[in-house]
Parts: structure tokens; C-alpha cells; sequence
């Protein structure tokens, strides 16, 4: 089973048995892999109804749930990781969820386009329009991404809430990490990866 | 009446029956000196015996879950189109029971049956029967098949909930539990509509205190308006309107006398069908049975210790536009599977038909059913992916 890269990468970092919670599961790519190889306790969150299907299909734990709606469902500390991939740019409000994944989960994961990206800076500054990109492929009157940031943006609202970075990845569309992103993450980088964890918590 | 039958049908069926001849005893502290249920097979059992599938069904509900009885029958059963040779309970893959309940009146030991001890019909006298009776007398039947465990049991409404009973009585014998629009205890409205129906059957004249069949009357005003009443909680708002409008079936609305609405016409004509294909104690007898129904109840109210030891994988499927057993009430199930960290997948599939969705063939929710059941057939029965 071959994984998408920002997959692959958390499905390293997950522990055997671990409960997981992956919001926005999609086709529950990550939770299937997880089940099969790590014998995970995992749940996904999903709206489509393709998707949902697909994910039963597979066997996947997957819950019929907005996250705009809320994870008011969800215990304190009753997951160890909770996973959030290419979602918190489409949510009502990115600040009260990354709250809420860090209320329930120990450590979160979460992968975003980089609005910061050259392609996207550039055709702002030299066409003066919206970008799209491979990595943010929507046009701007149609697109589910609402909260667009850059990997600086991201930065600032994990200071502002006091959850420090475990670890932060740069990820190309090509499933390589992206030797020049790691450089200039901000500028060279498509897509971000960070780990978070709970402030409480002693970080290396 | 079919012309010729479907080849997407299980064809022609004939009910089977299941005696029990030991003492039976009841949740009431009463028992039974045996019982009978009326119940129909489709598909086979494979050689491992681990391809059954347990069909419960609802409040008016009964064996005849697919085919026909004959060639003659208007209908085939009440869930034919999910039942069937490549359908979404596919009876090429499965092995599927479905039977009367204990308490029924289309076969199985119920109010309509003889009382042994007086050789007259039970009639009011017939002993209370809850869900958990339901269940055990459903793995008598099961044990006398040779059915150690299902693949899944499957119910909606009342179906639902003893599904979820199973998964909790009898883990070890169930492999998935469907639990369609239903909820793990009543609400106060839902009691209520409940008591509402009862008081409309129990004050018909005819009823004489459920003694009717020794006066040879059947109390139909009182059932017919018992069904009046569960229809329209069925049913939803912008269902209705969409169904009747104010259409008028008579009369005329400038002259104001003899006006008589579709929804009247079509309520009144539901409640006479239904009131001569059942019978009022076992309406009396199943509504109980919903309003007692509460598994967390022996847990000290935690559903999530209630559910600790079930091992079935669950799949909970409810409707938007139901309000009778609204999405919410099946988000308290799904959250306290989560809590107890079982599995569960679930959906709520976008309906305007109300609770009567979990009968109809709507696209989404019968596609679901069929993933699900196409994964529990290759986890549980040795199959291959499709």
C-alpha cells in the first residue's frame, strides 16, 4: 500500500496500539493503513458522503461529523494523536479547533498548503490575481479554503496559543520532502507538516 | 402480485416454525411453558456456519422481511429490496433469518395465541415481554439453526434497539450489529406518543379490557387510530407536504361543508389497514417494549459500561428529517461506542421522509448497507474482496 507522503510520515510517527483520531479522514487512507499494520484504535471525522462510504467499505471507523459543528463530543485526553491533513485551511475557526485537538489528543498533527510558496507570491505580485497552484488548485469564488496561511502564520498562532512545535517538516506534491524547503520552508515549500504538543509538556 | 417473480428476489417463501417446549422465563419474573415463533430463511448457511444474518424488525413488523408467500401476494415483504440476490443483504453471500417476535400476532406465541392454562386465547393476560426476552428467545432460535454466531443483526426503530441488545446480551455471538434510526432508551415525547396510541385502543368501547375476541369485535376505531397517530410521527413536515399538500380528495373550500383533505383520506385509510392486519394487544404489547427499552439502565445509566464488553463492529445509520428517532439519539449511541472504544462507523443520510426512511430504498443508505455487509462477508465469512 503505497501512502501519500504527509501520510506515510505520521503513520511512522504513531505508535502500535495508539488511539488516533483523524479529522477530515477523507478515504481513511491513514486509518486503514493503521489498522492493517499497528493494530490502531482509530476514528475518522467526514462529511462526504463518497468518502464515508469508501472508509466503510474499507472497514475504517469513520463518523458522520462537521468540525465546524465542534469535537464537544470528544473527552479530555482520550486520544494520543489526533491528525488533521490538508483541513485546517477549510474550517470555520483554525484557532478553537487547534484548542479542541490539543484538549483531546496529547500531540496533534497537522498538514496545510504553504500560501507563502513562491508560485502563490508570485502570481499575486506580478499578475495581481488570487494563485492557484497544484497545491491550492481552487479558484478564489470557488474554493472550500477559507483560511489559507503560510508556515509564518502558523508559527505565530501555535505562540499565540501556547502550544509548542514537537517538529516541523517541509513536504513537496512530488511525496519527497523537499531539500530546498527545508531551507526556506516559507518561500520553497508546498506543503507544511507540524507536530504540536501541549504547553504543559516538555518539548526536546 | 408479480407476474413472474424478480430474479433479484428470493422468490417464493415459506415460513418455518421453531417451537421451544421448556419453560421460558421472562424479564417480567413470568414465564412461559414454551413458545413458538413464525420466521423465514433466505439464502444458505455455509459449511462454517458463519455467514448468518439476523433480521429484527420493528413496532408492526413481522417474518415476512422478502419474497413472496405466493404468486397471489399483492406485496412482497416489508424489506424486499434490501433482501435479495445481489442486493444489499445479499442473499448470495448471506444467510438470512427473520422472524415474528415473541408477543407478535402473525404466527409467534403472542396475546392471539391459546393460554395452556385456560385453553382460551391470552388476550391482555399475554406475560410483558421486553427486548432483552426478544433476544434470548431469538438465540434459542439461532441455536436450534446451528447458528453460533451472526455475520450481523440488523434493525431499524425497535430493530435497531434489539440489535444493539444483542451486541450487548451475547457479544460473543454477534460479528456487527446495524442499528438503523434508532436510540438507546426513549425520550419523554416518545413515550408520550406511545402512551397517546395505547389510551386510543384501551378507551375503544369495543376493547373491553383486551378481552375483544371473547365479544367477537375487534376495537379497529382505537387501532386504526393508535396508527393514525404513530403514521404522522413517522412522517416529516416537508414529507407531508410534499406527499398531500391541502389537497383536497372532496368538497369544496368555498362552500366549506364535506372538505376532505388528501392527509385525511390517506391517514384514515392507514389506520383501516392496519387495524385488520393486527392485533391490539400486541400493539399494546410492543409499544411497552420500546418504552422499557434501556440497556444502560442495569449499568447504573452509563451506556458506556453498558457497552464495555460488546465485540461487534457497529454501524449506526440515522435520517435527518427524523424526529421521532431523531440523528441525535443515534449520536448518543455512536458516542458512547467511541467512549468505550468499540468499533463504529456511522452516517446520517439526508432524507425528507422522516423515521419511515429506514424502510424505503434510498440511494445512500442502501449503498452503506452494502459496503458495510461487503467488508463483514470477507472479515467474518471467509470471502474474498470484491
Amino acid at each position: 500500500m503505497s501512502l501519500r507522503k504527509d501520510l506515510a510520515i505520521i503513520a511512522e510517527l504513531v505508535n502500535a496500539n495508539a488511539r488516533v483520531l483523524d479529522l477530515g479522514c477523507g478515504r481513511g487512507e491513514l486509518l486503514a493503513h493503521l489498522q492493517k499494520f499497528k493494530q490502531v484504535n482509530g476514528y475518522g471525522l467526514d462529511v462526504d458522503p463518497e468518502h464515508i462510504r469508501i472508509c466503510i467499505e474499507k472497514g475504517v471507523n469513520v463518523i458522520e461529523q462537521d468540525l465546524d459543528a465542534g469535537l464537544g463530543n470528544f473527552a479530555d485526553d482520550s486520544f494520543d494523536i489526533v491528525v488533521m491533513t490538508e483541513t485546517l485551511q477549510s474550517v470555520k475557526a483554525p484557532d478553537k479547533l487547534l484548542r479542541e485537538m490539543l484538549r483531546i489528543g496529547e500531540e496533534c498533527v497537522i498538514t496545510f498548503p504553504n500560501f507563502g510558496h513562491w508560485r502563490c507570491r508570485m502570481q499575486l505580485l506580478f499578475f495581481g490575481r488570487m494563485p492557484v497552484a497544484k497545491h491550492v488548485p481552487n479558484t478564489w469564488f470557488d474554493t472550500p479554503n477559507i483560511h489559507l496561511c503560510t508556515f509564518k502564520d502558523f508559527e505565530r498562532l501555535a505562540a499565540d496559543l501556547n502550544f509548542p512545535i514537537i517538529e516541523r517538516r517541509v513536504v513537496n506534491l512530488n511525496n519527497v520532502e523537499s531539500p530546498l524547503g527545508a531551507v526556506l520552508p516559507n518561500l520553497m515549500g508546498p506543503v507544511a507538516f507540524y507536530r504540536l504538543g501541549r504547553s504543559d509538556r516538555a518539548t526536546t | 402480485m408479480p407476474s413472474t417473480i424478480p430474479p433479484n428476489s428470493v422468490g417464493v417463501i415459506t415460513p418455518e416454525r421453531f417451537i421451544y417446549e421448556d419453560r421460558f422465563d421472562l424479564q417480567s419474573a413470568e414465564f412461559l411453558p414454551g413458545f413458538e415463533l413464525v420466521y423465514e430463511t433466505y439464502g444458505e448457511l455455509n459449511t462454517e456456519r458463519s455467514n448468518a444474518v439476523l433480521i429484527c424488525h420493528a413496532l408492526s413488523g413481522n417474518h415476512h422481511a422478502a419474497g413472496y408467500h405466493h404468486l397471489e401476494e399483492e406485496k412482497p415483504g416489508w424489506w424486499d429490496h434490501c433482501i435479495g440476490p445481489g442486493k444489499c443483504i445479499d442473499t448470495n453471500l448471506f444467510f438470512v433469518v427473520s422472524l415474528n417476535n415473541l408477543g407478535g400476532c402473525h404466527g409467534s406465541t403472542g396475546p392471539l395465541s391459546t393460554n395452556p392454562n385456560t385453553g382460551t386465547p391470552y388476550g391482555p393476560d399475554f406475560p410483558t415481554v421486553v427486548v432483552k426476552d426478544w433476544i434470548k428467545s431469538q438465540s434459542l432460535l439461532a441455536d436450534s439453526l446451528g447458528i453460533n454466531k451472526f455475520a450481523a443483526v440488523i434493525g431499524g426503530s425497535l430493530g435497531g434497539m434489539q440489535a444493539l441488545q444483542w451486541a450487548i446480551d451475547f457479544p460473543e455471538r454477534v460479528g456487527s450489529a446495524i442499528v438503523i434510526a434508532a436510540a438507546a432508551k426513549l425520550s419523554a415525547q416518545n413515550i408520550a406518543f406511545n402512551e397517546i396510541a395505547r389510551q386510543a385502543i384501551t378507551s375503544d368501547v369495543a376493547f373491553a379490557g383486551g378481552h375483544y375476541n371473547r365479544q367477537q369485535a375487534v376495537p379497529d376505531k382505537g387501532l386504526g387510530l393508535a396508527r393514525m397517530i404513530g403514521h404522522v410521527t413517522y412522517l416529516s413536515d416537508d414529507g407531508m407536504r410534499e406527499k398531500f399538500g391541502r389537497e383536497l380528495k372532496s368538497g369544496d373550500l368555498e362552500k366549506g361543508a364535506g372538505v376532505e383533505f388528501q392527509v385525511e383520506s390517506y391517514l384514515r385509510h392507514q389506520g383501516e389497514v392496519f387495524s385488520r392486519r393486527f392485533d391490539a394487544n400486541t400493539y399494546l404489547l410492543m409499544t411497552k417494549a420500546l418504552d422499557y427499552f434501556d440497556p444502560a439502565r442495569d449499568h447504573d445509566d452509563d451506556l458506556v459500561a453498558t457497552l464495555a464488553t460488546a465485540q461487534a463492529k457497529f454501524l449506526i445509520l440515522s435520517f435527518t428529517s427524523d424526529w421521532r428517532f431523531s440523528a441525535e439519539r443515534s449520536k448518543e449511541i455512536v458516542n458512547a461506542l467511541i467512549a468505550a472504544r468499540k468499533n463504529v462507523a456511522s452516517a446520517v443520510i439526508t432524507s425528507e421522509h422522516g423515521h419511515d426512511s429506514f424502510l424505503l430504498p434510498l440511494p445512500r443508505y442502501v449503498k452503506l448497507l452494502s459496503s458495510f455487509l461487503g467488508k463483514i462477508y470477507v472479515d467474518h465469512c471467509g470471502g474474498t474482496e470484491p
